[in-house]
């Protein structure tokens, strides 16, 4: 199975980067931007996948400092756009982990926002 | 007494931490890979970008052959000293407290800062004085530390917190100035300023000597009560 590990910082941690990005957007015209976060992406194949969860607490996060959401990627050629960030109900994508406590990405994207052509 | 000072792919400061501890005593340097500590009174884990700190620092460096042997000799009471890479080594493999998050200007930092002795009751401050400055450089990106506020408070009440930059000091936004803290045993610490910079006259003040004399003192006293 292809697999996604989303790390980002734990709540409440100073994220001077996620701070910066913060700061920058306005001065490109986006207002109305709050609580950005930087963090890291991990893809995987893997045989079995719930031995995702021990990875992830193990090496791929330190949970002291971040939490982690765990996906299923069908096919690793998707349009980057639409992402699989929707977690369980978006095409595709299965949330089938996170950290303790921390509900699994339930971000669905507004369906215009998939056909923004990316500006690179 | 004998030091062990590991080397890592990407180690680059234990050659200054073992021309250091020779000047206390004999020092060799430790493989990554091999399982042998060669019978050393203590263990340094130096700076320097161990796997090129790859993940996060420290993270994959913890799983290295190396460092079972040393979770093994703290465990049962060794001494080891963390310093920088080395202080975030330990915290990922979980024989300190804590972890290091990017410096809050996410910029290297590289300059000589002011630390005061928070306890001398260590093997690591043992000469000090209680208060007393140390003038030891740092050089980092990733030296934030910390822990969660209510871990913060037990490491305080338990004086876990050997070192911490002086009032203005603090250079990476560590929270209450936290530089160096040590484990419950007291037998494991770790630092992110460079103690090992800071030995020998000629090259600037040897704030870092203390460190060093202390765990000799330390040793040697041991010694004497067996």
């Amino acid at each position: 199975m292809r697999a996604r590990v989303l790390v980002t910082p734990k709540a409440g941690i100073l994220d001077p980067q996620g701070q910066a990005v913060e700061r920058a957007l306005p001065a490109l015209g986006f207002t109305g931007v709050r609580n950005v976060h930087v963090g890291r992406l991990i893809e995987l194949d893997v045989e079995d996948p719930g031995s995702l969860p021990e990875m992830c607490q193990r090496l791929l996060t330190n949970p002291l400092i971040e939490d982690y959401v765990v996906e299923s990627v069908e096919s690793p050629g998707r349009d980057p756009i639409g992402g699989s960030a929707g977690g369980a109900e978006s095409p595709g994508g299965d949330s089938i982990g996170s950290s303790p406590g921390r509900t699994p990405g339930a971000v669905t994207l507004p369906s215009g926002v998939a056909e923004v052509p990316n500006p690179s | 007494m004998k030091f062990g000072v590991i080397r890592f792919p990407g180690s680059c400061d234990e050659v200054d931490a073992q021309l250091a501890c020779q000047r206390v005593g004999e020092a060799v340097i430790l493989w990554h890979g091999d399982r042998d500590l060669q019978g050393v009174d203590a263990v340094v884990v130096p700076g320097g970008f161990s796997y090129g700190d790859y993940l996060r620092v420290g993270a994959i460096a913890r799983f290295a052959p190396v460092m079972e042997e040393v979770a093994e000799f703290a465990h049962a009471g060794g001494i080891v000293l963390g310093i920088c890479n080395g202080f975030q080594v330990l915290c990922e493999a979980g024989l300190l407290p804590g972890a290091l998050l990017p410096n809050t200007s996410l910029r290297f930092i590289f300059r000589q800062v002011e630390l005061e002795v928070a306890s001398a009751d260590s093997p690591f401050t043992g000469t000090c004085s209680p208060g007393e400055r140390l003038s030891i450089p740092v050089k980092h990106t990733t030296g934030r530390f910390y822990a969660p506020d209510e871990q913060l408070t037990q490491l305080e009440g338990n004086d876990q917190v050997l070192l911490r930059y002086a009032p203005g000091q603090n250079p990476n936004g560590s929270l209450r100035d936290i530089a160096g803290v040590c484990n419950e045993g007291r037998n494991v610490f770790g630092l992110m300023p460079h103690p090992e910079h800071a030995v020998d006259p000629l090259t600037g003040p040897t704030g870092g000597m203390p460190i060093f004399e202390s765990i000799r003192a330390h040793v040697a006293d041991h010694a004497l009560v067996q």
